[in-house]
């Protein structure tokens, strides 16, 4: 038996070993930002010094740079702006559309659902040039009102996926019971299968919200003053002056719109991963 | 899916397709209207003299393929977009393998390390590259520091990380796999999770050691999954611009360009929307692969 004990242990302290080596490997560049954000400029610009410890003490010059100085709040609430708005045109156009796939239109739900989950697979980096031309045509240059337009254009599609899932995991004897006490087939829907579906709809509203956080190409692509960016585009491009950047400012804004985006994604994690793997997991 | 569509078929089909119609038809217009307009629209400039700020649009056949074809920028973004996709998805599928093997099983502050191990992937990633830039700047770069500090190189001679064409290509292969890892990982752990647990251990009773338990029983079974993880994590790489763009623009010398990031620097900066629109079409041949995988394995496991 000591053989065999000695295995398990043996067994543990590579499964530790590999944790910690990739978790450092994965999490580095976000320690990284940390400690870049509360180091003074004459510590991180003198190359004789450790970068590892602060060798002169921490301060919080640049954080009060980043937030009196530099436009990042305002990134913050385009951000936050552009998100909410394209999360209710999302809901709108998703969860009728989820529900008719999941639930009226039969064999061929299922194939226009296969069809709607390729559109997500078409990259903005496909469609950028030619709706750089629309965007110009409707006047919505340097807009907000641009990404609002586009960003539904790959929020939809997932949405629609996660939640035709989601529908479907519910028992229909509910809402024929719902019809046969009086309500239409539309009313059913608008006022159970909704009302039951909290937390399908609540997973959408954080991918959305995510995915427009994240996005990057369209709000390069479309906007151009400084006042209209996301955080996405103002933080790496507008946080280096010529060709100057602020190293400190630019990390601590790059961790505060990073962890609150972390945080919401781990909770729905699940939901998220079931999304990907429909299919492929029995 | 399979118990799900034989029921709706003899229940659902054809109950009321008005509504049905009326509730899908918004978001497929939408669709329609914002997804394959503009795709029909790159293929017309494609084939157009299209110019930021020119309002005549004259067709010129092949014109702007032969031109692209013929830039050595364009064969070396190809062979880039190929390099970084193949390569980092290699890194990733080896990587993710061994973190979803380390994962399993529950330990304490399993929460944790999950959390730190998904922030490439939940972070903005123009906001994760740029972390990368100043990890790799080319004085105050800790990699160099480290390397310095361990005297593998003089003072000041350690290599500029993206500023010489083979450590640059290196760099954003590495940042691509480091994105994508996280993503596939958690991919291929919900793929263990369902793998019913007396297989293993039947296969353990018998004998069979670790190893060969993971490549002839486990990964087998996890083929599926390990397609979804691939094929995306080769989306994902092959129709991004934002890490090269953010780490190198290109550069040094248009040596990190890539399909997307060329298409953007010509098209956008360049105010040449048809050599843009052509180089972008070139990304259609693979996806359309991909996609077609894809639907195999959907439509797999509808039959089964």
């Amino acid at each position: 038996m000591p053989l065999k004990v000695s295995g398990a242990l043996l067994g543990k302290l590579v499964r530790a070993t590999v944790l910690a080596v990739f978790t450092i490997l994965l999490a580095f560049p976000f320690y990284w930002m940390l400690i870049t954000s509360f180091k003074q400029n004459v510590d991180l610009y003198t190359m004789e010094n450790n970068p590892f410890r602060f060798n002169a003490k921490p301060t919080l010059d640049h954080l009060k740079f980043l937030f009196n100085e530099t436009q990042f709040v305002r990134w913050l609430g385009n951000t936050a702006f552009v998100g909410v708005v394209v999360v209710a045109i999302t809901l709108f156009f998703a969860l009728p559309a989820a529900y008719a796939l999941a639930r009226l239109a039969g064999r061929w739900g299922e194939r226009l659902g296969i069809a709607i989950f390729l559109t997500y697979l078409v990259p903005p980096t496909l469609l950028f040039i030619p709706l750089s031309r629309v965007i110009a045509f409707l006047g919505l240059q340097d807009s907000l009102w641009a990404l609002i337009l586009v960003y539904p254009t790959f929020t939809v599609p997932f949405s629609i996926w996660l939640l035709m899932g989601f529908f479907k995991s519910i028992p229909r004897e509910l809402e024929d019971a719902a019809m046969v006490d009086g309500l239409t087939r539309f009313g059913a829907f608008l006022k159970l299968m909704i009302p039951i579906s909290t937390s399908g709809i609540l997973t959408v509203v954080i991918f959305t919200f995510t995915l427009v956080t994240q996005e990057f190409v369209y709000a390069l692509t479309f906007l151009s003053s400084e006042s209209n960016q996301m955080i996405g585009t103002g933080i790496p491009i507008f946080l280096v002056r010529g060709d100057v950047y602020y190293w400190g400012a630019l990390m601590a804004a790059c961790l505060i719109s990073s962890l609150p985006v972390a945080f919401l994604y781990n909770l729905f994690l699940d939901r998220f991963i079931a999304g990907f793997t429909v299919g492929a997991v029995k | 899916m399979a118990i799900g569509s034989a029921r709706f078929k003899s229940v659902g089909a054809g109950q009321s397709p008005f509504l049905s119609a009326a509730m899908f038809a918004p978001a497929a217009l939408y669709i329609l209207l914002l997804v394959a307009g503009p795709f029909l629209l790159a293929v017309f400039y494609a084939f157009s003299d299209a110019r930021i700020g020119n309002a005549e649009l004259h067709f010129v056949g092949l014109e702007n393929f032969r031109s692209i074809l013929q830039s050595p920028s364009f064969r070396v973004a190809i062979r880039n977009s190929i390099i970084f996709t193949i390569g980092s998805q290699l890194v990733v599928i080896v990587s993710a393998n061994i973190l979803a093997i380390a994962l399993e099983n529950t330990f304490r502050g399993r929460g944790l390390v999950r959390f730190l191990i998904l922030l490439p992937w939940v972070a903005p990633i123009s906001l994760g590259a740029i972390g990368w830039k100043w990890i790799l700047d080319s004085i105050y770069s800790v990699i160099s520091w480290t390397l310095v500090a361990l005297h593998l190189f003089k003072p000041f001679s350690a290599p500029m990380w993206l500023g010489e064409p083979h450590l640059a290509i290196a760099s954003v292969l590495l940042v691509h796999s480091w994105r994508v890892v996280p993503f596939s990982t958690v991919i291929l752990l919900a793929g263990r999770t369902a793998i019913p647990k007396d297989i293993p251990e039947a296969a353990a009773v018998d004998g069979a050691g670790f190893w060969r338990t993971q490549f002839q029983i486990v990964i087998p079974m996890m083929r599926p999954i390990l397609s979804v993880a691939v094929l995306f994590g080769l989306i994902f790489t092959f129709t991004d611009m934002t890490v090269v763009y953010i780490l190198t623009a290109g550069g040094p010398f248009d040596s990190t360009q890539t399909l997307p990031s060329l298409a953007f620097a010509l098209g956008i900066q360049g105010s040449d929307l048809a050599a843009g629109a052509a180089i972008s079409l070139f990304l259609v041949p693979l996806l359309v692969i991909l996609a077609y995988f894809m639907l195999r394995i959907a439509r797999r496991a509808e039959v089964s």
